[in-house]
């Protein structure tokens, strides 16, 4: 019987090279989780190798596999699900990336707040793994599983800090939306598929391509089903209005893991996000595109004005991030112009700022997450006060990556910020550009609150009896590789603009 | 400015007044503290060097010739179409050359008190920045520079300055950095829409100004893009009020150059950037350019006027000193924009010298206020007489170099901008008033006892003042040589301004155009 079966069913023919990354990742994972249960505590710092070591190897997959991408072009794995194209391999680098820098600046975290040290790893890199397939799939279903894949590792992730109520509440909150969300996101799979009769991305154009004029009920259908997938994305981004949970899961979760929210997951739901609306859903172009500009307008501002008024670095940070989300949205509106493809300016703005940001913020968090200070708590501005003249190359590093967030020209983020203010320029959304930019100079504000509260606040009683802030060796590393990335990429854009695809 | 003659140069003069201080910078920030008079001789020099560079290139300079001179081009991000393009003409050369003198005096001459060697770092970044604007010739690269000298004057401000410091620093950078968002979108919008007929997008200033034909109203919107930046950088009225809040609140030195330098960014901007890519705007915008910059001397003057502190006169002055150059700016006249560019560099001798000035008020007794400042010129009068000679030079006193710009101002206005002048005129009056009122209070009657003390002027700040009042005499009594380098470039761009807009400048014998009076501006094409 169970040879018959075996006869009928076909399996796909699996491009094992291609999926190296994944099944690095995967394997990692599993080794660490089983045999960080079967062994006593091991050695320090031995976790974060295995990590680094996934994520450099993931890095020179990713590489490879670019390299491969560029002599022979895209392609369909396993089936048609997982799309293996540039776009796919630009998240991979960035996961990469996320994954060094996140695991080096938890190693001196996890050691500081005497937390686990393999599980947590193996979890940031299950969410890598959720996050370079969710980037990759060329099926809704596989989206999801992929989305859901990284999802709950970071749910965990957040409220990893076991003394920490506010992480725990973090956690809980992100679960509970984040679980609402990945519903709404089904269901609107479920209708899409209904109207196309397909779950494929590449194929639904096919599908549309036969039966231009769709019934009514199924045109309602559609657009239901595309409204729905975009609310579901827009959760993941933390577009505005459904951000509420960004500031609260940002500034509860332990600070490393903010950083690999903000960056890799992020990334990885904006590749997913260009993917399902430009290619799967291009059609809809039409129908879409303004909700998309309306997403952007909000984020931006509501993003910008909420984050000047905080007081606490992380929350700063938290609603910067949801403006820096709205600048990618101004990119996947220029992108939406040209539906269909994967190539036009709007898309490569979009892809640029992700890595850009990503690295940014990576550095900025890593900051934090050494001012922080034991505990993870004191991330207040105050916590900052001074910091310029304790310890002035801390400071100045986080000076420069501030600026850089700010888009001061000769950093990394004016660069990105530059890319996406050119597409949207070159689809002629004037409104949105100039909205951008304006609600970079409110965004602006809060990056220089903090820098005053480091160089020229005046001392309070007080200031001396705080612990002083230690940088681990770790930390220092990813601080300097992320500034400079951000000077270097500032400096020299060209060789990033011209690979970025 | 038609076609860019280019002074066949192996030496990369432009490149290395931005180079030279960058490096400088990085040279003082990384000697180690211990060795601070090292870093503080390191800085000096790095700046005489500039200097040195930028006189070189002011006295080689072929004087008579339109274009740009000492032109050089790299590729820089080649996929965007972005270069490094330098090159330096009429209407930048006199700037480059202030920037190259100002510095080295303002750092030899004035002392930060404390944390020298970020200090000099920061001023260091800051001369880079404003050199690397002035000579600029690719829209990108521009702004990188533009937005880029923020930085260091923040960090000035908000490091070096006195007790609103921080209030003062936030506004001022907010402030120039919302501009720079709309002319941010203007540079890109400019590209795109000049984008050639091959699909290769350029931000080379000549380029596009030389090729591109916008729309009417496309060439408005983007002149407003731009303008608004220099707007608030000039600053012109009523996006002023960061000035004097930056200007009281910043360091001596941080004064000195904000006035001298930073401010001329605005004015260079508008005629480079505003008037030469989008002429038949800058024509269509006149009347309101005309009007606010009026408003602004009328304003500043008076407002000067009622300034309690000493610094904050003085920053008053320049708002109205500014409104002048962009009245001759927007006058569109030979000897109207020729004076505004010569009052940029009058302005930047004279009001630096004043703040100078203040700043040693200061240091001796430790308040500006005018009403506790009395009798000085009885215990101090060689520093009296240094003061008497820099406010009548920003006055405008014939023989002392205010009264050249202010003059070419007004009577090149004339023809093209009748009543406006005739309102700004009276700006003289009020800064004769406001300044000699302020003297008299601070300098004039018996010292009361605080101020019996009053320490004379030193020998080392005598040696700092003295090429101050040097070129404030030599350019008064001699002007000739500033206006035979600048006067070329002005024509040419006045020409092509008339070339593309249907403006006309009025020749001497019909002095008013009848298009141009006030009444009928409105619906002009």
């Amino acid at each position: 019987m169970g040879t018959d079966i075996l006869d009928v069913m076909e399996t796909p023919v699996l491009d094992w090279f291609a999926l190296s990354p994944l099944l690095v990742l995967l394997g990692a994972a599993l080794v660490m989780l089983v045999v960080g249960a079967l062994t006593p505590p091991w050695p320090r710092h031995l976790a974060t190798a295995v990590t680094c070591a996934a994520g450099i190897a993931v890095g020179v997959l990713g590489v490879l596999l670019w390299r491969q991408v560029d002599r022979e072009g895209a392609s369909l794995l396993v089936n048609d699900a997982v799309q293996l194209d540039k776009l796919t391999v630009w998240s991979m680098l960035i996961a990469a990336v996320g994954l060094v820098m996140v695991s080096l600046t938890s190693d001196g975290f996890g050691e500081r707040e005497n937390l686990a040290q393999p599980e947590t790893h193996a979890l940031y890199l299950l969410a890598a793994l959720g996050a370079i397939a969710m980037a990759g799939a060329n099926s809704l279903i596989v989206l999801f599983l992929a989305l859901e894949t990284m999802s709950l590792a970071l749910y965990v992730l957040v409220a990893s800090h076991r003394r920490r109520t506010a992480s725990q509440e973090s956690g809980l909150k992100y679960f509970v939306l984040g679980g609402f969300s990945s519903a709404v996101f089904l269901y609107g799979v479920a209708l899409v598929y209904g109207g196309t009769g397909s779950t494929e991305i590449t194929r639904m154009l096919v599908a549309l391509d036969r039966q231009v004029d769709l019934d009514p009920m199924n045109e309602t259908m559609m657009l239901a089903g595309v409204a729905l997938i975009i609310v579901g994305l827009a959760f993941k981004v933390g577009a505005v209005p459904f951000h509420s949970w960004v500031a609260d899961v940002y500034q509860g979760a332990p600070t490393p893991v903010t950083s690999f929210m903000a960056s890799v997951a992020k990334a990885a739901a904006f590749v997913a996000m260009l993917r399902v609306l430009l290619i799967g859903l291009g059609h809809w172009a039409d129908d879409y595109r303004p909700v998309i500009a309306a997403l952007a307008v909000l984020t931006l501002v509501v993003g910008s004005v909420m984050a000047v008024v905080q007081t606490d670095v992380k929350r700063m940070l938290a609603f910067s991030s949801v403006s820096h989300a709205g600048f990618m949205l101004v990119g996947v509106e220029a992108a939406a112009h040209l539906p269909g493809t994967l190539e036009s300016d709007g898309t490569s703005s979009v892809l640029l700022y992700v890595l850009v940001y990503s690295v940014l913020v990576l550095g900025t968090f890593a900051v934090v997450t050494a001012v922080s200070g034991h505990g993870d708590a004191s991330t207040s501005l105050d916590a900052f006060r001074g910091l310029g003249r304790s310890r002035p190359v801390i400071a100045l590093a986080m000076t420069v990556l501030l600026l850089a967030q700010a888009g001061v020209p000769l950093t990394s983020g004016f660069v990105a910020k530059f890319g996406v203010i050119s597409a949207a320029a070159g689809e002629k959304s004037w409104l949105l550009a100039v909205l951008a930019m304006v609600s970079a100079v409110i965004a602006a504000y809060l990056y220089l609150r903090i820098m005053i509260s480091m160089w020229v606040a005046d001392p309070v009683a007080g200031d001396d009896a705080r612990p002083p802030v230690q940088v681990s060796r770790p930390i220092a590393a990813v601080v300097a590789m992320s500034v400079a990335f951000t000077l270097f990429v500032g400096v020299l854009p060209g060789p990033l603009v011209g690979i970025t695809p | 400015m038609l076609a860019a003659s280019t002074t066949p140069v192996d030496f990369p003069a432009l490149s290395l007044l931005i180079l030279l201080p960058v490096l400088g910078a990085a040279v003082v920030a990384l000697i180690p503290r211990r060795q601070g008079d090292i870093a503080k001789v390191v800085g000096l020099l790095t700046s005489v060097a500039t200097g040195a560079i930028a006189l070189w290139v002011l006295f080689a300079f072929e004087s008579g010739v339109e274009g740009f001179q000492y032109v050089s081009q790299h590729p820089w991000i080649d996929d965007w179409g972005i270069s490094w393009h330098l090159g330096v003409d009429g209407i930048s050369l006199l700037l480059v050359a202030l920037t190259g003198v100002l510095f080295p005096l303002v750092i030899a001459g004035v002392d930060p008190h404390h944390d020298h060697q970020r200090y000099l770092a920061w001023m260091l970044l800051l001369e880079a920045g404003v050199m690397g604007s002035f000579v600029s010739l690719d829209l990108f690269l521009f702004f990188v520079f533009f937005e880029i000298v923020l930085v260091p004057m923040y960090f000035l401000i908000g490091g070096w300055g006195y007790d609103q410091r921080v209030y003062a620093a936030t506004k001022f950078f907010l402030f120039t950095m919302a501009g720079s968002a709309f002319m941010l979108v203007g540079i890109v919008a400019t590209a795109v829409l000049a984008k050639a007929d091959d699909g290769a997008v350029t931000f080379d200033l000549v380029k596009i100004a030389e090729n591109a034909d916008f729309a009417t109203s496309t060439g408005r919107w983007l002149f407003a893009a731009f303008a608004i930046a220099f707007a608030v950088k000039v600053p012109l009225f009523p996006l002023h009020t960061w000035l004097p809040d930056a200007h009281t609140q910043a360091p001596t030195g941080g004064s000195v150059i904000l006035a001298g330098v930073l401010l001329k960014l605005g004015t260079y901007g508008l005629l480079r950037f505003g008037v030469y890519l989008f002429p038949e705007a800058a024509v269509w915008a006149r009347p309101v350019f005309l009007t606010l910059a009026t408003i602004g001397i009328i304003w500043g003057a008076i407002a000067a006027t009622m300034q309690r502190d000493l610094k904050r006169v003085v920053a008053y002055s320049s708002v109205a000193h500014l409104g002048f150059i962009v009245l001759g700016t927007f006058a569109l006249t030979s000897a109207a924009v020729t004076g505004g560019l010569i009052q940029n560099i009058n302005h930047g001798v004279s009001t630096g010298a004043l703040f100078l000035l203040v700043g040693m008020i200061y240091e001796r007794r430790h308040t500006r206020e005018i009403s506790e400042l009395k009798g000085l010129q009885k215990v101090a009068p060689v520093f009296a007489g240094f003061f008497t000679i820099v406010m009548l030079s920003s006055i405008g006193v014939p023989g002392l170099n205010g009264f050249v710009g202010e003059f070419m101002v007004l009577i090149g206005s004339f023809g093209s901008a009748r009543w406006w002048v005739t309102i700004a005129a009276t700006g003289v009056i009020i800064a004769a008033l406001y300044l000699l009122w302020a003297y008299q209070r601070v300098f004039h009657t018996e010292p009361d006892a605080a101020n019996s003390s009053f320490p004379e002027l030193r020998w080392r700040e005598g040696m700092l003042l003295a090429p101050f009042v040097v070129l404030i005499v030599f350019c008064g009594v001699y002007p000739k040589p500033m206006i035979d380098r600048v006067q070329p470039a002005v024509d040419s761009l006045l020409a092509h301004v008339e070339e593309r807009s249907g403006w006309s400048q009025p020749t001497p014998d019909e002095p008013v155009v009848p298009a141009e009076e006030p009444g009928e501006q409105e619906g002009e094409d």
